[in-house]
């Protein structure tokens, strides 16, 4: 599971450093306690917090994340132990010694009351006219402790401007309740370091390096700070008018990509149980509410693994056998946030990203050239979105170099919880949507409609990797990866460890596939070789492996590592419902794995349509003069100086 | 910031990295001397002092906005602190900010034209029994009375 | 600023006391010899918290660790305290004395005396003394000739930022961080600075831990009460004829205090600083003692021309200027009772909402992060407890008759 990180948090901040003994059943390894006058035993060192839901006993908490490390700032979570003159913050108070405590008492209710009260005396705008509405935990507590009035007034006039620089991320600042949690998040989860708080007092405000607006720091539009806000007071830069209005106007042809992850998580949005997949009714849902056809992010994802495989190839046989400088190891380019943090953090190395756009950036020229030209339609009749978990897409679209098609390639990222949104919007609840028609037809619409499994485990942290190591293996060896790994489920780099190293010796190899026979004549030069490869995912695990190379550690020998921003992967991507905790991500990653192994086609180079646009329109291949100037793309060594 | 500026600044924030170290805990003795020696820490020292350290610079900008005594924008040439706590209220503190804020035309927390001064509140300064006390840059004078004041002022280059 | 030496006389802190005497006699000593005394003497921390020295130095000396600290707490901001800007500037040798004996007791190697900024013209002689202690031995390697036993001291100057007397938050100020308090347990004892055990003290302890290796805990425990031994140094100010530091034994009644210090009609005194109590005249026979009116040892004094809504309106308006803004009740709970005061100011109050915000001010003080937010109210609470009469009871429901 992924750790609590802890390597820039103040001390403060950081979990009592206790020595948890192996095994609670040492002498010493745990403590007997009471809650309630109820006895229990729990492992030395668990907070109250842990003590009391282990035991199903109710405590509220704000500042409190699962994914972050202890604040105890807000205390709404306080109750009182015996023996202590004031009440403790159960968060952030380790049972070492005996103790008895009581969550419920008149003085305990009174002090939840009271936070709560200041709280809402300062929280600018009602909740009816905010994003988070039905789904702010300040508004549930509200409602658990039976607010009717403002006990301390209710503040008229905004104290902060909203900052709506970033074309990913809006602060406004007037619904924070200064829980810290996007702080930890930027500063201890991330290591991007861009939010911190500014001020004391009363004047303490969550802010940037000299209070800029976001666009103009070093932020990398992750957007994990906006899902672990427990309040409005973050969210993603929104869209929806803009797009409804080009869904009203029947000059424009609106065409929907979707990537692979919101579909697994979209029925959070409609109360179901994390985990559920909803492909089939968000496309009848996406034809419903007048988008003219919907494409299937996974398709370039497929043909990224071309690109991207190709190039790691042609880069492997120029460093191997023409012993040329090739900067290595190579890393992937999905994810926007991770691209961005690169950038920023380790300029020196973007020449190691792999130089294939994103999936979404390569849908978007190709629709704009390649599916305008087929359907007869002028490109700048059409507005190109993406459904995207992600609100760091919302700037990579937007990206001065993102017009390859010679229009803006994707007009708009649209994130996971505004596309459930629209839905609701337009009457929708999508849970009783029917499936769209599936076999023996695709879901999604020609001339890109068949998708392979392994563009759609792209979602999850590893698919990238897995996607396309399922091309390379048969590329390669000519065999069946089945005879490798059962199923074609390559396990050794699943799961959810922030950072995963496998090494594949190649001990035998085939023929050359015709599609890259130009840039290889064959394989003998792999033979005995071993393919080294990582996944990371989530920036501040990047750091430690940036870090790590930069010294020459192991890291550095690697071929190929598959970076993403998020914890998790796309799956916990910034634009994804609200709240996130590791549990969530898991039951997200299942049900995307669930789903690609119903599919027929689970390997890229297998899916029919890729091959086709090779034949029919990128005819010069992999890597080819078209492909370079539409699919391929460039990076901006923007280093860490913030003018 | 002309280019030799920056790299006179740069070199002096080295040479106190070489002095207290590249730790965290280093930071706000690091802080201090560049705020002694300059009266505020800029933007650019700010990001300095945090590459140096190898932290980030909001970082910096968060701890320079928490104390009273590090400031990121630059004040006037002279700092004037007046003791604004109970004893030294009750001594006639008002008095003295009175005929300060008459004689240098400026109200409190504000920097005169010319920039020689910057008048502020202090959060008791420790001299309650000397009291109304007022500080001049690191220079405290005591049982002052509004007229005393002003000659001291006076006095400052 | 006057630097010559005052003359001043007190039973214990300001009575005789050589330079280097204590490092000499404790070195000498075991380190549980040592311990013994303070045990005996029963000195509580003079901070104000009232913590027995014995059982922290005890604590910090158990902790498994090959380094550790003790910081001297000179961060001195209580308003109406002066105490520690005296003994620093006149006794400086009782307090680093008392840090070297501390460092011998808990096995530590280094000592950081945290100096309030406002304090920043006694760096220089502090530097200078530690100079001559260095050159005497009395610092540095193997002091005075004992193997083994290495201290050194450095002086931290202070930012200005009064939450910082608070030792989790001096801590982390010291570390580079915010002047925020941190979680506790766990406490510096075990995970202070750096993570590494430390003992803080304030400047007072660490000078009454000079006299009592001198003089041994049981001469040190006759001074004062049986729960409050020795005596503490007062920092008055205010009305009265003669403001400053005295040195009294605990125990003394506040009327007794008064009349030392040439106070005359007087109405209330504010014991603690800000964050303390407001006793009325009719209390004044209640005595100064950590089982009675605990302080840190500031005492404020009004006559009957003081206006006491005045009195609280400035305490107010420092807490909200101070508070870390950390933790809700404290960021925002001074902010309500601020503006309650303003309230009552203007004759725009309710009682009802008075009295919601002295249940607020109560939750405060139980459910605040640190002692700061846990203290604020106080003055609230006990001045408008105190003086109903003046503040709210005018004949025509007004204000103060106004």
């Amino acid at each position: 599971m992924e750790n609590k990180k802890t390597l820039r948090a103040p001390v403060s901040q950081k979990p009592l450093v206790i020595e948890k003994p192996e095994n609670p059943e040492y002498i010493g390894g745990s403590v007997s306690i009471e809650i309630n006058e109820k006895k229990f035993t729990v492992p030395l060192g668990t907070t109250i917090l842990e003590a009391c839901r282990q035991n199903q006993i109710h405590i509220p908490t704000l500042c409190h994340h699962e994914d972050l490390c202890v604040a105890g700032v807000c205390r709404i979570c306080v109750v009182e132990v015996e023996g202590m003159r004031t009440l403790q913050a159960s968060c952030a108070f380790p049972i070492t010694a005996p103790l008895k405590i009581r969550t419920t008492s008149n003085a305990v209710r009174r002090a939840r009351k009271h936070v709560l009260d200041l709280l809402l005396s300062e929280h600018y705008g009602e909740c009816y006219s905010c994003f988070r509405n039905n789904n702010c935990e300040l508004q549930s507590l509200a409602k658990e402790y039976g607010v009717d009035h403002y006990n301390f007034g209710h503040i008229q006039t905004p104290r902060y401007e909203v900052d709506n620089s970033s074309y990913s991320v809006v602060r406004d600042m007037d619904k924070c309740v200064l829980c810290k949690r996007c702080v930890r998040t930027c500063i201890d989860l991330q290591e991007v370091g861009v939010l911190e708080a500014i001020d004391r007092g009363h004047n303490t405000h969550i802010g940037t390096f000299w209070d800029k607006p976001l666009a103009e720091v070093i932020c990398i539009n992750c957007g994990q700070c906006i899902n672990r806000c427990p309040t409005g007071a973050l969210r993603a830069n929104d869209p929806r008018d803009e797009i409804w209005s080009a869904i009203d106007d029947p000059k424009k042809h609106v065409v929907i990509q979707t990537a692979p992850s919101p579909r697994a998580a979209i029925c959070e949005e409609f109360g179901m149980e994390p985990g559920t997949s909803l492909t089939g009714e968000m496309n009848t849902a996406l034809r419903r509410i007048g988008f003219d056809v919907v494409f299937d992010t996974n398709f370039t994802a497929d043909l990224t693994i071309f690109e991207e495989g190709t190039e790691l190839i042609a880069r492997l046989y120029n460093a191997l056998v023409k012993k040329e400088q090739v900067a290595l190891p190579q890393f992937t380019s999905c994810s926007p946030g991770w691209v961005k943090y690169l950038e920023h953090f380790y300029p020196e190395y973007v020449d190691n990203l792999s130089t294939a756009k994103s999936p979404q950036q390569m849908f978007g020229a190709l629709i704009k050239t390649f599916y305008a030209k087929k359907k007869g339609i002028d490109p700048k009749d059409i507005i190109s979105v993406a459904v995207m978990p992600c609100s760091a897409k919302k700037f990579e679209c937007n990206r001065p170099e993102m017009v390859d098609s010679g229009f803006k390639d994707v007009d708009y990222g649209l994130t996971t919880r505004e596309l459930a949104q629209m839905i609701k919007e337009a009457g929708i609840y999508l849970p009783e949507m029917p499936k769209s028609h599936f076999m023996p037809k695709s879901h999604f619409d020609d001339p890109f409609g068949e998708a392979s499994g392994a563009g759609l485990i792209f979602g999850a942290t590893g698919g990238v990797m897995e996607a396309a190591l399922r091309t390379v293996i048969e590329f390669i060896t000519g065999k069946k990866v089945e005879n490798i790994f059962a199923n074609a489920d390559i396990t050794p780099v699943r799961g959810f460890e922030g950072i995963r190293y496998a090494e594949l010796p190649i001990t035998e190899v085939g023929p050359v596939p015709k599609l890259i026979a130009h840039l290889v004549p064959d394989w003998n030069w792999l033979k005995g070789a071993t393919l080294k490869i990582a996944v990371v995912h989530g920036t501040a695990n990047a750091k430690k492996v940036m870090d790590d190379i930069k010294a020459g550690g192991k890291f550095s020998e690697c071929h190929f590592i598959e970076f993403m921003a998020c914890p998790g992967g796309c799956i916990g991507g910034g634009g994804q419902p609200i709240p996130t905790t590791p549990e969530i991500r898991k039951l997200r990653a299942k049900a995307i794995y669930d789903e690609d192994s119903s599919l027929p086609v689970r390997k890229s180079h297998e899916n029919r349509h890729v091959v086709e646009i090779y034949d029919e329109f990128l005819t010069d291949g992999p890597c080819g003069h078209l492909s370079h100037k539409l699919l391929h793309t460039h990076y901006v060594k923007r280093g860490k100086y913030i003018a | 910031m002309l280019v030799v500026e920056k790299n006179a600044l740069s070199e002096e924030i080295e040479s106190y990295v070489n002095k207290y170290g590249n730790d965290r805990s280093a930071l706000l003795m690091i802080l201090h001397e560049i705020q002694k020696k300059h009266r505020h820490i800029s933007e650019f020292a700010q990001q300095e002092v945090a590459r140096l350290l190898n932290i980030h610079p909001v970082e910096v900008f968060s701890v320079i906005s928490f104390f009273a005594f590090l400031n990121s924008n630059p004040k006037g040439r002279n700092l004037v602190r007046i003791c604004q706590t109970i004893s030294c209220d009750m001594k006639g503190k008002s008095g003295l900010v009175k005929a300060i804020e008459r004689e240098l035309g400026i109200e409190m927390g504000g920097t005169t034209k010319d920039n020689k001064f910057t008048v502020e509140y202090a959060n008791c300064l420790g001299l309650c029994d000397m009291g109304p006390a007022m500080a001049i840059n690191d220079q405290v004078f005591l049982q002052l009375t509004p007229e005393k004041a002003v000659e001291l002022l006076g006095k400052v280059k | 600023m006057e630097t010559i030496k005052k003359k001043r006389t007190g039973p214990v802190i300001f009575s005789e006391y050589k330079r280097g005497d204590a490092i000499t006699k404790a070195l000498s000593m075991t380190r549980e010899d040592i311990l013994f005394e303070l045990k005996d003497s029963k000195l509580k921390g003079r901070g104000g918290a009232g913590f027995p020295t014995s059982t922290k130095w005890m604590l910090t000396a158990a902790a498994k660790s090959n380094e550790k600290f003790l910081v001297c707490n000179a961060d001195e901001g209580e308003p109406g305290t002066f105490k520690d800007r005296v003994l620093l500037m006149e006794y400086p040798e009782l307090v680093f004395d008392g840090m070297v004996v501390g460092g011998y007791t808990i096995g530590a190697q280094k000592g950081i005396v945290y100096l309030r900024g406002e304090y920043e013209y006694l760096l220089k002689p502090l530097e200078d003394y530690l100079e001559v202690m260095r050159k005497d031995n009395l610092l540095g390697k193997n002091i005075l000739g004992k193997k083994d036993f290495s201290f050194e001291i450095e002086v931290f100057l202070g930012s200005g930022a009064y939450v910082c007397g608070e030792e989790t938050a001096l801590i982390e100020s010291l570390e580079g961080h915010r002047g925020e308090p941190r979680n506790r347990p766990p406490y510096p004892i075990n995970t202070g600075y750096l993570g590494r055990p430390t003992s803080v003290n304030n400047v007072e302890t660490l000078a009454a831990v000079s006299h009592i290796v001198m003089k041994g805990g049981s001469w040190f425990a006759k001074f004062g009460t049986d729960k409050s031994s020795g005596s503490k140094l007062f920092s008055v100010s205010g009305d009265c004829e003669k403001p400053g530091v005295y040195e009294l034994p605990w125990g003394i009644k506040i009327s007794e205090l008064l009349e030392i210090v040439g106070a005359k009609n007087t109405k209330a005194v504010q014991i603690g600083g800000a964050s303390g109590h407001c006793v009325p005249k009719s209390q004044f026979n209640r005595t100064m003692a950590y089982e009675d009116v605990a302080t840190g040892g500031s005492v404020m004094v009004f006559n009957e021309s003081r206006d006491m809504l005045h009195v609280l309106k400035n305490f107010m308006e420092f807490f909200v200027d101070e508070s870390c803004g950390q933790c809700t009740p404290c960021r925002m709970g001074n902010v309500k009772l601020l503006e309650g005061v303003e309230m009552i100011e203007k004759g725009e109050y309710t009682f009802a909402h008075i009295n919601k915000l002295k249940d607020l001010g109560r939750t405060m003080q139980l459910a605040s992060k640190c002692g700061l937010g846990q203290s604020s109210p106080n003055p609230f609470i006990s001045i408008l407890d105190n003086f109903k009469d003046e503040i709210f009871n005018a004949a025509n429901g007004g204000r103060n008759g106004k």
